[in-house]
């Protein structure tokens, strides 16, 4: 098996696994039922993004290993995903603001995916992409309506982006997986994905009167499986089932 | 006054569809929005104790179809709100009726849904029992709530199936996921037959109902088809409703029943079930605390309605 591929299906499928399983936790709750359909389309999407990765995750795996082998089945610090997708549903402006910092990244993250050597790869990007264009013009309208809406939404969706703004940096990291990746042309060039991200986050806030946040410190480490502590609970209901009633057909 | 009633009545008796801007009897405008909304509501309530199971999902494909199934919840209780506003209500005061607890919705989802197994016996039984009484309402005589009716009633029997096939693969599967699928069973049987309404000599509505055509069959008919249409499909289960005076009877044509526990029934309606408060708790947090939302998107919105009016008086 081609390890490497094989560690960068779990890279790319685990933030939409991480996210997904955040924004469904909002279904039946959200401020109106036109905003929880939504997030739960955003969802959903998400969810079938990360059958296609898994699945071709588990086809290179062999041992008649199955998309929710991959997905239910590892530990902690095997998980990839960035710490920006696994934080909390603290309120919508956290859950916008973590939504808007998260697709301006998979966009042109699924920009330069389609372009991948890796005719699986570049076909899931081919599809994603589709929905991700929905994804940001969802979020980045809602930054705008809570930025420039009233003083309190301006307020809370400033604080969002404060709080959220450390986690940003990680998306850019390159890994020494992604570096290897890039250079067979299979992976994306992350340099590349910034100078989109940093144009678009910065015509976006400026559209909602946000402050681009100018704080220095930055959080990492969920790509290389040291998370926040909030992913522990996420897989203990994530896996409850099949870690309770293992190697059942369901 | 008694002309327009008389030409409204012959109107319905002729099997004709009334529209938002006819002239109807204001009960019978009333008893639309009641039961409409109390539809609506109860698809939304009814998100909750399946949402419950989202993030606990046993697989992917499980997880994509069960929160597809409560997405479709959402679309109806939009449709419904739709189908009431039309009735001169705005969806403002619908939800102020639930959350003040005016208007009721479907007692079955104050019931908790505890185990995975209750995915499959709310999708089998509950929706089951829901499209027995919406394909009734398919022609009711009010345009708009019959047209919704329509389009749900598909995306139901599609959640029915998903449900069934839920149980089946459970009683397909080890000892424990068969005992899991009994124990739903158990659970969720008496409280899907309370969903048809008290006996139809209690029904306070039932009469003028049908006699408007908003309802076209009583609580008990439905209430027996949908054992008749059940019990079969529980021996291919091969589990048992939990019902021992349970018994097909030839000469009825009918399976005979036991007595269902009217006083639980009352209990729940009556706001003490097991999760009413919860329910209801629920739906009103997400309501007040997504205010500050609404009031944003309005606020925004106001914005860039001045900021055209603007461009077009500067142009």
């Amino acid at each position: 098996m081609n390890d490497q591929l094989y560690q960068y299906l779990l890279l790319l499928g685990d933030n939409p696994l991480i996210l997904g399983h955040r924004l469904s936790e909002l279904c039946g709750h959200g401020p109106s039922l036109e905003t929880d359909i939504a997030l739960t389309n955003i969802s959903l999407d998400l969810f079938g993004q990360v059958r296609h990765y898994f699945q071709y995750a588990a086809k290179l795996n062999g041992e008649n290993q199955t998309e929710d082998d991959v997905a239910f089945l590892r530990y902690e610090h095997q998980y990839k995903n960035t710490l920006l997708v696994e934080q909390p549903n603290t309120d919508f402006a956290y859950v916008i603001g973590r939504q808007f910092l998260f697709d301006a990244y998979h966009l042109p993250l699924l920009e330069q995916l389609m372009a991948s050597k890796d005719k699986q790869i570049s076909a899931i990007a081919h599809k994603s992409i589709k929905e991700v264009k929905y994804h940001h013009r969802f979020s980045s309208e809602w930054v705008k309506r809570l930025g420039d809406g009233t003083e309190a939404s301006h307020q809370k969706m400033q604080t969002a982006i404060e709080d959220l703004w450390p986690f940003v940096a990680e998306l850019f990291e390159e890994t020494p997986l992604e570096q290897a990746m890039k250079e067979e042309g299979i992976g994306a060039d992350l340099s590349q994905v910034k100078e989109k991200y940093d144009a678009d986050v910065q015509n976006i806030f400026e559209l909602a009167q946000l402050q681009r946040p100018d704080h220095q410190y930055t959080q990492s480490g969920g790509k290389k499986g040291v998370h926040s502590e909030q992913l522990g609970y996420i897989l203990a209901d994530l896996q409850y089932m099949q870690r309770a009633y293992p190697n059942m057909t369901w | 006054m008694q002309d327009l009633e008389k030409a409204f009545q012959a109107r319905i008796d002729a099997g004709e569809v009334i529209e938002p801007r006819d002239w109807m009897p204001e009960k019978y405008r009333k008893t639309n929005i009641r039961q409409i909304s109390q539809h609506a509501h109860s698809e939304v309530v009814g998100m909750l104790p399946e949402g419950n199971w989202i993030t606990r999902a046993p697989s992917l494909r499980r997880k994509v179809a069960l929160l597809a199934k409560i997405q479709d919840e959402a679309g109806h209780g939009l449709y419904l709100y739709s189908a009431a506003e039309t009735l001169g209500i705005s969806r403002d005061e619908l939800y102020d009726q639930l959350h003040t607890g005016k208007a009721k919705y479907s007692s079955i989802f104050n019931y908790p849904s505890l185990t995975w197994a209750d995915m499959g016996a709310i999708g089998w039984l509950v929706d089951g029992a829901a499209i027995v009484n919406q394909v009734m309402l398919t022609r009711t005589s009010f345009g708009p709530y019959a047209r919704a009716m329509v389009r749900i009633c598909k995306e139901e029997s599609f959640h029915q199936r998903q449900g069934y096939e839920i149980m089946l693969t459970l009683c397909k599967g080890t000892e424990v996921q068969k005992q899991m699928a009994q124990d739903a069973l158990n659970r969720w049987w008496w409280p899907s037959l309370m969903m048809f309404g008290p006996p139809d000599a209690e029904s306070t509505h039932t009469e003028q109902s049908m006699k408007w055509r908003i309802k076209r069959k009583s609580n008990d008919e439905l209430r027996q088809y949908f054992i008749d249409m059940t019990i079969p499909q529980a021996e291919v289960l091969g589990i048992t409703v939990p019902d021992p005076d349970l018994k097909w009877n030839e000469e009825r044509g009918h399976y005979d029943f036991g007595e269902i526990d009217w006083d639980e029934f009352w209990q729940v309606v009556k706001g003490h079930g097991p999760c009413n408060k919860q329910r209801l708790d629920a739906r009103k947090n997400a309501w007040n605390e997504g205010e500050w939302v609404r009031d944003a998107a309005v606020a925004y919105a106001e914005k860039q309605a001045n900021k055209q009016e603007q461009i077009a008086v500067a142009g």
